[in-house]
């Protein structure tokens, strides 16, 4: 079964207008909170059966989170929605939020009242400015209907969100470099603690969520934790949004339980273009590390499987590869974007990624020494746990898989000066 | 308290202070970069990483706060791997051009790139180049060695109250930067370059001067404001060649101001006064001391004979040692004369009957960070005195009340609780109205709200700068200020003008037995003038008539640093003295601190510390009592007893409020912060980096009412004086008012600070 949870109104026509969603039971969710007064912590601890994990990549329990967020606390508190989705590989938010953004405003609003919010925040990606305005009309829609703004529903309780569009830097998707962009700062990354439930955005406590993770939410509230978390598997619950990119016959957004096997994914996406065979997954976006093909195809989709395999589920984002990749290429370009990207903040990011990326460069243009690949190695490991944010992490652990697992063409590349994939 | 364990000692350390803050304390040394104990924390560097017993990760010692039990490893292998490895990441990209770079010595990188990098660079790429931004003649750049630690920015943000380096651009491309084309401009951007660690900010005026090691090091004291700002005096070869702060808590903490910073450029000045010399037929000549002492106590000696000891009179500046202004004052008095005075900007003198002793803060320097809720009356605070401003702004982040009743209105980069921004004609009763809104009266206005803001708070003040001081009814204000101070509990103060302003009044060094004031001997010299240290057209509230005064006198004995145009036109003997960094001597700050000094360097050519100057004029002028052996004793004896209970703000009798009445436009005459003393003038950086400060300032409406637009060239007038300047806007000016600032030459042939002016085009 495919596209029980996020993408469930898909096949209908204009599935992102405010009647469509109405029809296929939208808004049911926030109509039974209100109408039953349900209490946040009955809520809380809905999410919390359900096992639904963080789909912003790193998989941290939602119902949890929500349960750090002082709701009691004097004065104002926010939501905050993160659909700055500029991880290469990862293209499943920018698809909510066109195709059924209005399940992702129930998600807030929900949120919103769960947590004690005053207001809503989402904060989209620069370089999806169709997607920002679809969500901006569709906040109007809700608004016209009494579902957002003051009063809703006429329960006496105000809440509004309101859009706001990054410029395209990857790293605002960092929690807190999402905050100082909304208020107007440049976009880096704040030393943690405090973390942004005690002091987020404007220094008010503050809940982040990723798109996917919200618009979760209204099937939570409406069928269930237990529901939601049969959809998967233990630990691991609901469905995940797939983006299925690279090698294969039909690239796209994949709706699908979690724990499904990977092959069964790569079925769907229409599996390997043809003539060609598997060589090697990245399973959830640029910054995890690689999964050799025979790994691979014996592993389940979800979290705890793929760390099982060494690497991460991340946001879903599977990147195939087939046997013409060049794995020193495929590295020169992922260390490039970790490079072009690092906000300058801190020492071992800011200088770390730019010493990795040129020594990958060198090596696939035949410029490479024996001993470069210890020094990636050691140079990845030097940046690893040591930066404010994870984006150094994200930067290194490309760098250390693809060691582990293609060291034989790093080598080959270093000695004879052309690739070992293509021969030149 | 909590207790923890850091590298097996047991520690005890106060609750929310940090591993780095606990590590300091127990004199365990955590490598670290962007830390600075007075800015926030940015934790940035990754220098400190320290292994945490049950952390998954290493975590910065800056911002980690304590926990009951902690186990903190600072040197285990892990950390200091990671500590190694964010060594080697700060070098790859700097270009180790130690060999070419004035930090070289004293920096932070260098020393600890000695414990925790490696004799070779694993590093093979291409390195950063950074191009070079110019923000102007004191700090001098070269970025590319800059390791983005951000304590640059953030002091501006944070202390300076106006943030004036940012970062722009991303990882390896980030910058640090100025505004695009802009250069710095606050009164302490040299803070930065002791912040910054590394050497992408040094002192422009230092730079290639001398290496380090080279420096010998003096403890000084800050001579250009009252504050008594500790300060070492770096030189070599008997030249001075740059000054840093000393760290002291209790006055100017970790900063100085960069006129304290950079004002020595003016010790070296071209036209410093090597020898004595004597002028005879009109003609100026070099003569040796013999010569020029000879010849100035026959002259005294003569003249007083002739006239009688009420025509002989002596001014000296604020910023002239306690020594000097005692043994000056002995002089006098030895040869029966009352006539002395340091107070050379002051107009009105009326309330002296009733002072009770000297002039002071009120309060503790160190109290100003403290205070709920201050009144601030006449001053130009940023230039006047900027590191009390700098403790306001502190006050004020942490939720101080300050307003202001002022004829200018400069941005102070704090947030004001209320302001009166008034004519100097106005000011008087505008705090009388402050006045009678706390005594109970209803007055509608900003009165009313500066009023309401001193009834909130415990800790308050009511402070007079130096506007007020200045001004042609200070005793008025004085007398004012003392009632609204009374009337809600604050204390009430001074912001003392010069180093000296306190320590004047403790060496006797005005009149006492109803002498001449220094209003008076300006108006009216007295037949033999000693100057010592003045420069009438700059350092007087009316040059115009200071220099007619000296000039019609008959004998004026200048002991100058300088040889000035003026005292060269009005004095007849110039005696080279030695300034401040070339003798021992001592400052009473605005708080009543005594602190002393030695000379960090020998007297230029045959200059003479101003003290043993006047100790063989005693002398010679045979006047008992100046056989003194060093400028200690003079001292000792000059201020005998304790200071403290020779401070007193409080006048005995009251100045009722007056009517004033003032022509159709007043000036307003601050005195630029760069042009306030005789070094200070002199110290070319500075003096370039606020080169535009000389023009006639008015508001739109005034502008355009005399037909007058911005940037033309105008003749500013008063009485006989005028000045030819450029008119400028400034819409923040009370109605009817030029601001024309004082000090520079450009208005030295000018009349009183806060009198008429006539304004016509030029
Ligand atoms: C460099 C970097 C980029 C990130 N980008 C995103 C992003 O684009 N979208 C997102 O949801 N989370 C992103 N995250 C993760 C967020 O910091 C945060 O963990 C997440 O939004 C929390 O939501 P969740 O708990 O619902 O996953 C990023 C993290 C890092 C370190
Ligand atoms: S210029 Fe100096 S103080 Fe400023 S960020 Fe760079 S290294 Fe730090
Ligand atoms: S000193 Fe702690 S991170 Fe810089």
């Amino acid at each position: 079964m495919a596209n029980e949870v996020i993408f469930h109104s898909i096949h209908l026509p204009e599935s992102w207008k405010l009647e469509n969603y109405l029809k296929t039971g939208g808004y049911d969710a926030l109509k039974k909170v209100i109408a039953e007064k349900i209490p946040a912590e009955e809520i809380i601890a809905q999410v919390k059966t359900s096992a639904l994990r963080g789909r912003g990549g790193a998989g941290f329990p939602t119902g949890l989170k929500w349960s750090f967020m002082p709701r009691q606390f004097p004065g104002d508190k926010y939501v905050v929605c993160n659909t700055d989705e500029g991880e290469p590989g990862t293209f499943k938010d920018k698809d909510i939020v066109r195709f059924n953004p209005h399940q992702l405003i129930e998600g807030m609003i929900i949120a919103g009242y769960t947590l004690g919010a005053t207001a809503g925040y989402n904060y989209i990606h620069g370089e999806i400015f169709e997607c920002y305005e679809r969500f901006e009309a569709a906040l109007d829609e809700a608004r016209a209907a009494n579902l957002l703004g003051k009063n809703i529903l006429g329960s006496g309780w105000d809440f509004d969100i309101h859009a706001h569009h990054g410029y395209g830097a990857y790293v605002c998707g960092e929690e807190t470099a999402l905050l100082e962009s909304i208020e107007g700062k440049k976009g880096q990354p704040r030393f943690k603690p405090p973390f942004p439930a005690s002091f987020g955005l404007y220094g008010k406590p503050t809940t982040i969520n990723n798109t996917e993770t919200l618009a979760s939410i209204p099937y939570i509230v409406k069928h269930g934790g237990q529901k939601f978390l049969e959809l998967g598997k233990p630990n691991n619950g609901g469905t995940k949004i797939f983006s299925v990119s690279g090698h294969v016959n039909k690239p796209g957004n994949y709706e699908i339980g979690m724990g499904t096997p990977f092959k069964d994914l790569l079925e769907m996406a229409g599996g390997v273009r043809d003539g060609h065979k598997l060589k090697a997954v990245i399973p959830g976006g640029s910054s995890v590390p690689v999964v050799p093909a025979e790994i691979m195809m014996d592993l389940t989709m979800d979290y705890d499987s793929i760390a099982k395999a060494g690497s991460m589920l991340g946001a879903g984002s599977v990147i195939v590869m087939d046997e013409t990749v060049c794995m020193v290429k495929a590295l020169e370009r992922l260390s490039y974007f970790y490079f072009e990207e690092s906000c300058g903040q801190c020492t071992p990011c800011r200088e770390g990624t730019g010493w990795l990326y040129r020594v990958v460069q060198r090596i696939e243009h035949g410029e490479g020494r024996q001993e470069d690949l210890d020094l990636l190695d050691s140079v990845a490991g030097n940046i690893m746990g040591r930066t404010i944010c994870a984006l150094g992490d994200a930067a290194a652990m490309p760098v250390q898989g693809m060691l582990k697992h293609y060291r034989d063409e790093f080598e080959y590349h270093s000695k004879h000066k052309k690739c070992m994939v293509s021969g030149v | 308290m909590a207790n923890i364990e850091m590298d097996g000692k047991a520690l005890s350390v106060p609750d929310g202070s940090t591993v780095i803050d606990a590590a300091d304390a127990a004199g365990i040394y955590i490598p670290r970069f962007c830390y600075h104990k007075k800015l926030s924390v940015a934790a940035n560097c990754r220098m400190c990483l320290v292994e945490v017993e049950k952390a998954p990760k290493l975590l910065p010692a800056c911002a980690t706060p304590v926990m009951e039990g902690m186990k903190v490893q600072t040197r285990s292998p892990k950390a200091l791997a990671a500590q190694k490895a964010v060594m080697e990441f700060m070098l790859i990209n700097h270009p180790l051009d130690c060999p070419i770079c004035d930090q070289g010595g004293e920096c932070q990188l260098q020393d600890l790139a000695v414990g925790y990098g490696k004799g070779g660079s694993r590093y093979q790429e291409e390195k950063r180049v950074v191009l070079n931004k110019n923000i102007g003649p004191l700090i001098s750049t070269d970025m590319t060695r800059c390791i983005h630690c951000t304590r640059c920015v953030r002091f501006g943000q944070e202390i300076g109250g106006i943030m004036e380096m940012g970062q722009i651009g991303r990882g390896e491309h980030s910058e640090i930067t100025p505004f695009l084309g802009h250069a710095v401009s606050s009164e302490l951007s040299g803070n930065m370059i002791d912040l910054c660690p590394v050497g992408a900010l040094t002192s422009k005026p230092f730079r290639y001067k001398a290496r380090s090691w080279e420096l010998k090091h003096t403890a000084s004291v800050a001579p250009h404001d009252s504050l008594g700002s500790n300060i070492e005096i770096h030189s070599k070869n008997g030249t001075v060649l740059r000054v840093v702060p000393r760290e002291n808590e209790e006055i100017n903490q970790c900063w100085l101001s960069d006129r304290d910073r950079f004002a020595y450029e003016g010790l070296a000045a071209k036209d410093r006064l090597r020898r004595p010399m004597i002028k005879q037929n009109d003609v100026w000549r070099e003569c040796d001391w013999q010569y020029a002492l000879d010849f100035a106590v026959h002259a005294l000696q003569a003249l007083k004979e002739k006239h009688g000891a009420q025509q002989v009179g002596a001014l000296a500046t604020p910023q002239a040692t306690v020594e000097e202004l005692f043994l000056l004052q002995k002089v006098m008095r030895g040869m029966g004369s009352d006539n002395v005075d340091f107070r050379l900007r002051q107009s009105d003198f009326s309330a002296d009957a009733g002072l009770q002793g000297a002039p002071w803060l009120g309060m503790a320097v160190a109290e100003v960070s403290k205070l709920d809720s201050v009144l601030l009356v006449g001053t130009n605070l940023r230039a006047d005195h900027p590191l009390l401003a700098l403790r306001l702004r502190q006050a004020a982040k942490h939720g101080a009340r300050v307003s202001l009743l002022n004829p200018l209105d400069d941005d102070l980069f704090m947030p004001l609780a209320a302001k009166a921004i008034v004519s100097p004609a106005a000011m008087a009763e505008t705090l009388d109205q402050v006045r009678r809104v706390l005594a109970g009266e209803t007055v509608s206005g900003d009165a009313q709200k500066i009023a309401a803001n001193l009834q909130q708070g415990e800790s308050k003040a009511v402070l007079l700068g130096n506007l007020a001081q200045h001004h042609p009814q200070f005793s008025e204000l004085h007398s004012l200020a003392q009632q609204i101070a009374a009337a809600c509990g604050a204390k009430l103060g001074f912001l003392g003008e010069s180093a000296n302003s306190v320590g004047g009044y403790l060496a006797g060094a005005l009149p006492a037995a109803g002498g001449l004031n220094a209003g008076a001997m300006l108006n009216n010299a007295p037949k033999a003038t000693i100057l010592l240290g003045v420069e009438p057209e700059g350092d007087t509230y009316n040059p115009a008539q200071a220099m007619a005064a000296l000039r019609s006198a008959d004998l004026v004995v200048a002991l100058s640093a300088y040889k000035s145009p003026t005292l060269l036109k009005s004095a007849d003997v110039l005696l080279p003295i030695a300034p401040f960094s070339e003798t021992s001597g001592t400052f009473v700050s605005t708080e009543g601190r005594v602190q002393s000094f030695a000379a960090a360097v020998k007297p230029l050519g045959e200059a003479r510390p101003a003290w043993k100057v006047l100790r063989v004029l005693g002398n010679l002028l045979a006047l008992d009592g100046f056989d003194y052996d060093s400028s200690e004793q003079v001292r000792d004896v000059a201020l005998t007893g304790a200071v403290s209970v020779k401070l007193n703000n409080t006048l005995k009798t009251l100045k009722p409020l007056s009517k004033v009445t003032h022509g159709a436009l007043q000036r307003v005459g601050d005195v630029s912060a760069y042009h306030a003393d005789a070094i200070v003038r002199r110290a070319t950086s500075l003096q370039t980096s606020h080169a535009a400060a000389n023009n006639a300032r008015m508001n739109g409406a005034l502008l355009s009412s005399l037909g007058l637009c911005e940037g033309v060239l105008i003749k500013v007038s008063q009485g006989e004086g005028s000045a030819e300047l450029k008119a400028a806007r400034d819409d923040k000016l009370p109605d009817a008012c030029v601001r024309v600032a004082a000090g520079s030459a450009a208005t030295a042939t000018l009349g009183g600070l806060f009198d008429e002016i006539k304004v016509e085009r030029a």
